[in-house]
């Protein structure tokens, strides 16, 4: 036992900082008006320099999946799921490059602080706006209740500690400084988050290199476990070329529908913020990918019988670190599982509280709620938010479950049409933007249910088509409505 | 809205494309241009197979100085701020 006290003492420190960190933002968001309140509150006020914006890109964007998940894939599958994860290394720098300052443009003059508000701006429907509402409260809960139980897991893994103990102690600390801080608490967590991150990734693999007898030796035992190991398409084939090659459209381009990475390009500061997050989070996210999952790789040479490769991460933090040192790199993993749920929680109780409430009660003015209401509804909205999938992570209901299974390529399925071509496509209109969300979503569930046979091509590369299409189709047919309707607004 | 402003945005947003597809041919022609043979021909660098060292040890790094270069020449400082006419409704609150 003593020696999982000793691990968990770093990460009560660690949760204690940014705990700190929020109560700290909060004394910033004195703001006097609601409008005021509403900018601090979900979009910090636009204040994010480059380093800050950069890693909360990075932060929101890498997930449990990122450090446990992917690794645990390269365990079996070696150097080929070390290829396939650095289609992600683009992520930066394509989100905030290809949206631009077009999109930082469009959301200052439309006062978004969402990406549902642009949306409304955009297309000035309602159709468009209930649809991605709905859709983004639906995915975004699911994913964050895998993101919980996979934190709570990997915390009993590591510790010996409960279940129940570790949800409790990093769930419970999520909801607070996101509630309590707003945007600015989850974009300061997020760096810290991040710089904890790629600390964590390096002393692991070096470990392992370690461990292992250097890069050329822990290669031949590869080579010797099984040739596939370190060849481009793994054992037996087991990563064909096209699957690998749809992932530049799930983690490539598909990216740009992800609400919560993309509303970080409303946020920053000046063109200066963006120019330096596009290098430095290029450099950075290439980093820890490719040594989180050179690690996993590596973890074979070193424990070639794991039982399950999501094991592996864990394993070799036990096994490799001393104890103060694992609970300082176990925060790398926790750190990016919080990083993504905060983000995704506040962007639940914006649309809660924004895009349906204050829209539909208030008829969009939010200067009819006192500021002291608006701040407490605000902080407890997210809270309950937190808190109800805090429980949900304790019992995990089934349907949720599933429903995360299609969590990240819903997402893409619904805002990537709507976002991208709205910004680009003058002629997009409302009935595009709904068509390409029915269609998307529907053939994305269908496929991914169905599996029909497409030689390896993720349901991914499908649907974007269809979606595209659809948005175009549906725009065609519904351009003589929105001509009829004369204020242009982009 | 300025028109000036779009247009940089837009050639802004096409170069990050063009970038995303040097990445791309990078990544694709030394992954499986010198990886896809039987791993006993395979030359190593630093005790990588080369594949793995020029397509994911090397790839980032290249692409990060190529955007950085990229950045510096091409993109431009705009302001991002609503145009005049429309901010007065913002004016005090946005700072």
């Amino acid at each position: 036992m003593a020696a999982s006290i000793q691990t968990i003492i770093p990460m009560i420190v660690y949760l204690a900082l940014s705990i700190g960190i929020a109560l700290w933002a909060r004394q910033q968001s004195a703001k006097t008006t609601s409008q005021g309140f509403i900018e601090e509150y979900f979009i910090g006020s636009r204040s994010m320099g480059g380093f800050v914006l950069a890693m909360t890109i990075i932060a929101s964007y890498t997930s449990a999946s990122s450090f446990i998940g992917g690794p645990g894939v390269a365990y079996r599958f070696g150097l080929s799921w070390v290829l396939l994860a650095m289609i992600q290394v683009p992520t930066a720098f394509l989100t905030l490059g290809v949206l631009g300052k077009r999109f930082a443009i469009m959301a200052r003059r439309t006062q978004s602080v969402t990406i549902t508000d642009y949306l409304r701006a955009r297309y000035d429907s309602d159709a468009v706006v209930i649809l991605c509402s709905v859709a983004l409260i639906v995915f975004f809960m699911a994913a964050m209740l895998a993101q919980f139980i996979g934190g709570a897991r990997l915390f009993q893994t590591v510790t010996g500690y409960p279940y129940a103990v570790g949800l409790s102690l990093f769930g419970i600390s999520v909801v607070l400084y996101t509630a309590v801080g707003g945007f600015r608490a989850v974009v300061l967590t997020d760096a810290m988050q991040g710089i904890v991150m790629v600390v964590a990734v390096v002393v692991v693999l070096l470990a392992v290199i370690n461990a292992g007898g250097g890069v050329a030796q822990c290669v031949s035992t590869l080579k010797g476990i099984d040739p596939g190991l370190i060849t481009p398409t793994g054992p037996d084939n087991a990563v064909p070329q096209a699957f690998t090659l749809s992932f530049w459209v799930l983690v490539g381009i598909g990216v740009l529908g992800l609400p919560h990475t993309t509303q970080r390009c409303m946020g920053y500061r000046d063109s200066r913020a963006m120019h330096d997050a596009m290098v430095i989070g290029t450099l950075l996210i290439g980093f820890m990918i490719l040594c989180a999952h050179l690690a996993g790789t590596f973890g074979r040479a070193v424990f070639p019988d794991l039982p399950a490769g999501d094991l592996a991460m864990p394993t070799m933090i036990l096994k490799l670190l001393s104890p103060v040192w694992a609970g300082v790199f176990i925060a790398g993993p926790l750190a990016a599982i919080m990083s993504t749920v905060d983000s995704m929680l506040l962007l639940v109780s914006a649309a809660i509280i924004k895009d349906l409430y204050i829209h539909y009660r208030l008829k969009g003015d939010a200067s009819r709620m006192p500021v002291a209401t608006l701040k407490r509804t605000s902080t407890w909205i997210t809270a309950v938010v937190g808190l109800l999938v805090f429980v949900a992570a304790l019992e995990p209901p089934d349907l949720l479950v599933w429903i995360n299974l299609f969590a990240f390529g819903g997402l893409e399925a619904v805002f990537l049409c709507p976002i991208v071509l709205g910004l680009y496509c003058q002629s997009g209109n409302a009935r595009g933007a709904v068509a390409s969300i029915i269609c998307g979503v529907t053939a994305f569930m269908a496929l991914s249910i169905l599996k029909p046979a497409m030689g390896g091509v993720h349901a991914i590369v499908p649907t974007t088509l269809i979606s595209i299409s659809a948005y175009i189709i549906g725009s065609y047919l519904g351009r003589h409505a929105h001509e009829l309707r004369n204020s242009p607004k982009f | 809205m300025c028109d000036h402003r779009i247009k940089q945005a837009n050639k802004e947003s096409l170069i990050s494309l063009a970038v995303y597809a040097v990445y791309f041919l990078w990544w694709y022609l030394s992954g499986y241009g010198i990886g896809d043979t039987d791993p006993d021909t395979y030359s190593y660098i630093f005790g990588f197979p080369s594949w793995f060292f020029y397509s994911c040890i090397l790839g980032y790094p290249l692409i990060t100085v190529i955007l950085w270069l990229v950045v510096r020449l091409f993109f431009k400082e705009i302001p991002l701020d609503a145009d005049v006419r429309n901010t007065s409704s913002m004016k005090g609150e946005d700072n």
